[in-house]
């Protein structure tokens, strides 16, 4: 299995970067256009995140297998202010009426699995997998 | 699943070759019909454009790469869009669950309201109560306490909806705990007064009337938390006056005290208890004024109390465009003999 690829994220290129990775590791797993599309995004997203709120902290993707499938892991973590209240942030509605972007749940809709681990003033990590269908 | 997909991107390719060899409305028809189906199933647009150029790809001996590449573009920019597709699917799904818990709330407080208004061949009671939106903030109230004692509660909390209707049902359990004898209006009102200055939000008003109607002596004892005023229909010289009784609104101070008044009523004289939904009832005018509320009442005098009440509603309602802006309440109490 490949290793982790890790990219730092601290400014908006960064975000390109990572988009970047995510696009040939999704493509050279075989997923769809479509599905590449959806994890880019996600990928995007979420590095648009710690760079606007967070600062800087990084984007991780790796290959991951189960026990019949195989797919892409995500992992974004930083070391920001955290989430004070995740329900509300995972609540439809909520950051997109401020205008910025898809949020968070639309991040969960675009994959397949989505966890979410925040402290305030530690920092925010959110795990997302797409499976290969 | 996979087979659902396969099955759609086959209709879509025989709709877009149908197209594509007669260009005729009819296969653009076929494509809105199509479109139609595909909301149902919940395909967001990125799918589309995929589905788009996977077709293209395979008929007329496929696309250059540079046109199939593009729909990768157009794929990612239509992302944005699907997402707040999702997102608006989800939010009307749940708007649903809110609409029908509103429904349970407000046939709730549909229950909480009613309560039997009394018969007595010695006083004509007409009662209707409608809300703007699904949850009143009038409240109206009869109690009989004994066969001769009669007392009317109507009270219109400022705001509507559901903060409103919360605060009423507040109202109407602070009234049911009262103390049946207490039911001089004065002191009804002071106590209702230190229930509302403990319990709700300063920004909140209650305006309240209360009267006791003596069915004995025919007199009408009353008092006033700035409630709307009402009207009183003078019989023997056929003159409709201003009905108000002067008081502070409920829980602005918690030693408010309240005056009672007392008036003797002669027959065929009637009350009239409004909220304030009558008479800020708006037309393409502006707000219709308290005199051509008098007009309306006058010409269905001939009728009972119930069918004065009604029919005045039914009037004004249709003057608004079948539009209520505010809760509306009228109470008629006229004496019979």
């Amino acid at each position: 299995m490949a290793a982790q690829t890790c990219v730092d994220v601290r400014n908006e290129w960064d975000i390109v970067s990572a988009r970047q990775l995510g696009r040939d590791l999704s493509k050279e797993l075989g997923f769809s256009s479509v599905d590449q599309a959806r994890i880019t995004t996600a990928i995007s997203e979420l590095a648009r995140n710690i760079y606007l709120y967070a600062g800087k902290g990084k984007v991780c993707i790796e290959p991951v297998k189960d026990v019949n499938r195989s797919g892409l892991q995500i992992i974004a973590s930083d070391t920001g202010p955290g989430i004070q209240d995740i329900r509300k942030v995972m609540q439809d509605g909520f950051t997109t009426s401020g205008g910025l972007g898809a949020g968070l749940p639309g991040v969960k809709r675009l994959m397949d699995e989505f966890s979410i681990n925040s402290s305030v003033d530690i920092g925010t990590e959110i795990l997302i997998t797409k499976w290969l269908r | 699943m996979l087979g659902d997909r396969d099955i759609l991107i086959d209709r879509y390719k025989q709709f877009l070759t149908a197209y594509l060899s007669g260009r005729t409305e009819q296969a653009l028809y076929r494509a809105q019909q199509f479109s139609r189906k595909m909301l149902e199933q919940n395909i967001s647009p990125e799918e589309v454009i995929n589905m788009h150029s996977t077709v293209l790809q395979t008929i007329n001996g496929g696309i250059p790469e540079e046109i199939r590449d593009s729909f990768d573009f157009l794929i990612e920019v239509m992302m944005g869009y699907g997402m707040a597709y999702r997102e608006h699917q989800i939010l009307r799904d749940k708007q649903k669950a809110l609409e029908s818990e509103i429904e349970v709330a407000a046939s709730m407080q549909q229950t909480l309201l009613q309560g039997d208004i009394p018969v007595t061949d010695k006083l004509d009671i007409g009662v209707i109560s409608k809300a703007a939106k699904q949850m009143s903030g009038d409240y109206f109230h009869f109690v009989q306490n004994r066969p001769e004692s009669i007392n009317v509660a109507v009270a219109d909390i400022i705001g509507k909806g559901v903060p409103a209707a919360l605060c009423m049902s507040m109202i109407k359990y602070a009234m049911d705990s009262l103390p049946e004898q207490e039911n001089h209006p004065s002191m009804v009102l002071e106590n209702l007064n230190r229930v509302v200055e403990q319990n709700v939000d300063p920004a909140m008003f209650i305006t309240m009337f209360y009267g006791n109607y003596n069915t004995d002596i025919h007199r009408f004892h009353y008092a006033g938390a700035g409630h709307e005023p009402g009207f009183y229909y003078d019989a023997k010289n056929d003159n409709f006056e201003e009905f108000m009784a002067k008081g502070l609104v409920l829980g602005v101070s918690k030693t408010t005290q309240y005056q009672a008044f007392d008036k003797d009523i002669e027959e065929g004289d009637m009350i009239l208890l409004l909220s304030d939904g009558v008479t800020e009832c708006r037309t393409s005018k502006g707000f219709i004024s308290r005199e051509e509320i008098v007009t309306l009442i006058r010409s269905y005098m001939h009728l009972n109390a119930q069918e004065i009440v009604e029919n005045v509603y039914s009037d004004l309602e249709q003057l608004q465009d079948f539009e209520l802006r505010d809760d509306f309440t009228l109470i008629i109490l006229r004496r019979s003999v």
